[in-house]
């Protein structure tokens, strides 16, 4: 037991050798200092000329890479703009059970959708109104198809026309939460907002 | 001898005493002195009593598999005491020829009857009476695939009916109809009713639509697309029926053989969210809902002709949905929310004389869905939520009386069978959705079939002879 601290040692030390053997080719020899006559300064000039052709051509790589990056980051702005909006259009609006109404706070979610249909006008989504499973499965594809057109309803009313908007009920049929509680239920008396055409590049509003 | 069996559910039954032979215990209360000597009627109060019924055990593969599922659509039919022999079915019965002395349990009989059809004409009728049976059920083969199935009346001594059928090899996909179609002829030869035995029963699971023999055998995927279904309906004549599937945000119609599985989509219908289809009566006619920005709305199409698309309902507020046809064809009843909840009306076939059908209490009473109108036209069952749970109800038509049916657990969307008096419907009774059957007039209640998340029953009319349910 009384050997282990000194093998330890030992092996640091061995260790630490081997590190300072492991860095000494890095240290460079001193270049042997050139005469001063005139065809070692003739040398030299032309040294330098060459170093310095080397940093020109150096900094119009540089300025070639900032105008890449400042392209690439502009171009992901705008991606990233798209991405936004599509998740802003994506936002879903939820209902009261057996309702069709737009909730109070459900309305700014619809102005939201109204602004991004204005500043894109090639933009055209669909609607699907969905129900949670407590009510008879025939009707809740009536109650969905009432959901869908409430929220179109909303959307036209603010003065987006009517053709870039498609209803559609799915009932009960595509719940997304999968308990049978009243959490689960409200998430899926919900209307969804999907894209069908001009969404490969969106304004934000 | 024209007397029919009132029984089950009339508590008082006109029947000829010849046929009122009923279990032992009642015995008693029986007047046997009138057998051979001609008919006596007379007015017998037997409330719950049922007529016995003995099949007798038979030993050849394919008419064992036979006896079993005969046997079990006797007991389905809810008309019967099925009588199990002493000994159970592992006795042999000899079927005596005449002046033989018959034996019920005879070693050296065989129940095939050596001599055909000729041997099974009589029966140890006395004893068979004493098991409480009023009739006994035989199975014979007969030269070439011709089984004969004799229907014997125990009570008056003789053979009621004699029933030939070619049947199918145990493996063929027909067998089971051909089956089931005999136990059918067995019930109506006995009590001179209709049965439901060679019916099944359309439903959706997964999002798909199958089929399954009112027994809970045989279940068969039908539709054949990856398009979520809903809502099966029959044709009357058992030979097609409908049903709608998603695409791509529209609800679209078809129209499918049983035989051939080859389906057409509804003409006219694609562009909008179409659902709930129910064949006219007489078949040349869809009538459906149609969801849009307007709301939800009856339509009929003309489907011999595909064409001459007519609205029945404008509910420019308020939604129109579930239609379902008088089986005379008259009048088709209805979903609709024009007071508010969905409720039950009722119109002519042509969309005139709107009226409420089932009555309610406005603002007390929970929404109705889901109607079906009997085969017999004196009902419509539907489901009311109670409570904030789903419960089945028969709307009596000529009275509009309104009868709760269920109370345990949820129960949905009830299907009649053509007798109008089985329903098929979805319940969590059991901890999970699934489907079950109840007799209306008993109360009885069995599982059609144990597997979670089926749902919306269609029970087929009496299935032809010729209808095969390979897809």
């Amino acid at each position: 037991m009384k050997r282990l601290p000194l093998l330890l040692l030992s092996g640091l030390v061995v260790a630490a050798m081997a590190a300072c053997g492991g860095k000494k080719p890095e240290t460079t020899v001193a270049p042997a200092q050139p005469n001063a006559d005139s065809l070692a300064e003739i040398e030299r000039q032309r040294a330098d000329s060459a170093a310095r052709a080397d940093r020109e051509a150096k900094e119009r790589e540089e300025a070639e890479r900032d105008r890449q990056r400042r392209i690439a980051d502009s171009l992901a702005a705008i991606g990233k703009s798209t991405e936004a909006v599509r998740t802003l259009l994506a936002t879903m609006i939820h209902f009261d059970y057996d309702k069709a109404l737009i909730r109070g706070g459900d309305a700014g979610v619809l102005d939201q959708k109204v602004a991004i249909l204005q500043a894109n006008p090639a933009l055209r989504i669909r609607i699907s109104g969905h129900c949670d499973e407590r009510g008879s499965d025939e009707y809740n594809l009536a109650l969905g198809n009432r959901r869908a057109t409430a929220a179109k309803q909303y959307v036209v009313s603010h003065g987006i026309d009517g053709g870039r908007i498609e209803t559609v009920s799915y009932g009960e049929e595509r719940p997304l939460a999968s308990g049978h509680d009243e959490d689960a239920w409200a998430q899926n008396r919900r209307d969804e907002f999907e894209i069908l055409s001009g969404g490969e590049s969106l304004k934000q509003p | 001898m024209t007397a029919v069996w009132r029984s089950g559910g009339l508590a008082v039954g006109v029947s000829a005493a010849l046929l009122t032979a009923g279990p032992p215990d009642h015995l008693t209360a029986q007047d046997t002195s009138a057998i051979g000597r001609g008919v006596r009627i007379g007015i017998i109060y037997r409330p719950g009593v049922r007529p016995g019924m003995v099949v007798l055990p038979v030993h050849a593969p394919a008419l064992d598999s036979m006896r079993t599922i005969m046997s079990r659509d006797l007991d389905y039919s809810d008309r019967f005491e099925l009588i199990t022999l002493p000994g159970g079915d592992s006795i042999r019965v000899t079927t005596a020829a005449p002046g033989a002395r018959p034996s019920a349990a005879g070693g050296t009989g065989r129940g095939t009857g050596g001599g055909g059809a000729a041997a099974a004409t009589t029966l140890n009728y006395p004893l068979y009476q004493a098991l409480g049976a009023d009739f006994a059920v035989a199975v014979m083969p007969a030269p070439g695939d011709t089984t004969i199935v004799t229907v014997h009346d125990v009570a008056a001594g003789g053979v009621r009916r004699e029933l030939r059928a070619r049947l199918p090899a145990l493996k063929d996909p027909g067998f089971r109809l051909v089956v089931h179609q005999l136990a059918d002829r067995v019930l109506e030869a006995a009590l001179g009713v209709g049965g439901t035995a060679a019916t099944r029963v359309l439903f959706v699971m997964d999002g798909k639509v199958y089929t399954i023999d009112q027994d809970g055998a045989d279940q068969r995927l039908v539709s054949s697309s990856d398009h979520q279904a809903m809502s099966p309906a029959w044709a009357a004549d058992g030979r097609r029926f409908a049903y709608m599937e998603f695409w791509q945000g529209h609800g679209r119609l078809f129209i499918q053989e049983v035989a051939s599985g080859k389906r057409a989509p509804v003409a006219t219908t694609g562009q909008a969210l179409d659902f709930t289809p129910a064949f006219s009566p007489d078949g040349k006619t869809l009538a459906f809902s149609r969801a849009t920005e307007e709301g939800t709305d009856l339509y009929t199409v003309n489907i011999k002709d595909g064409c001459c698309l007519q609205r029945l309902t404008v509910g420019r507020f308020y939604d129109n949905l579930s239609p379902t046809y008088s089986p005379d064809g008259q009048r088709i009843a209805f979903v609709s929310t024009r007071a508010g909840l969905p409720q039950i009306y009722a119109m002519a076939a042509d969309g005139t004389d709107q009226q409420l059908f089932a009555p309610f209490d406005y603002g007390a009473t929970g929404s109705s869905n889901a109607p079906e109108w009997s085969p017999d036209g004196q009902t419509v069952a539907f489901h009311r939520d109670v409570g904030g749970t789903l419960q089945v109800f028969v709307l009596d038509v000529r009275t509009r009386a309104v009868r709760q049916l269920t109370s345990v657990g949820r129960n949905e969307d009830p299907t009649w069978a053509p007798d109008s008096r089985h329903m098929a419907f979805v319940s969590d009774r059991s901890g999970y959705r699934q489907l079950w059957i109840i007799d209306v007039e008993t109360g009885r209640i069995r599982p059609l079939l144990q597997k979670s998340g089926a749902r919306l029953p269609a029970w087929s009319p009496r299935l032809p002879e010729t209808a095969s349910s390979t897809p």
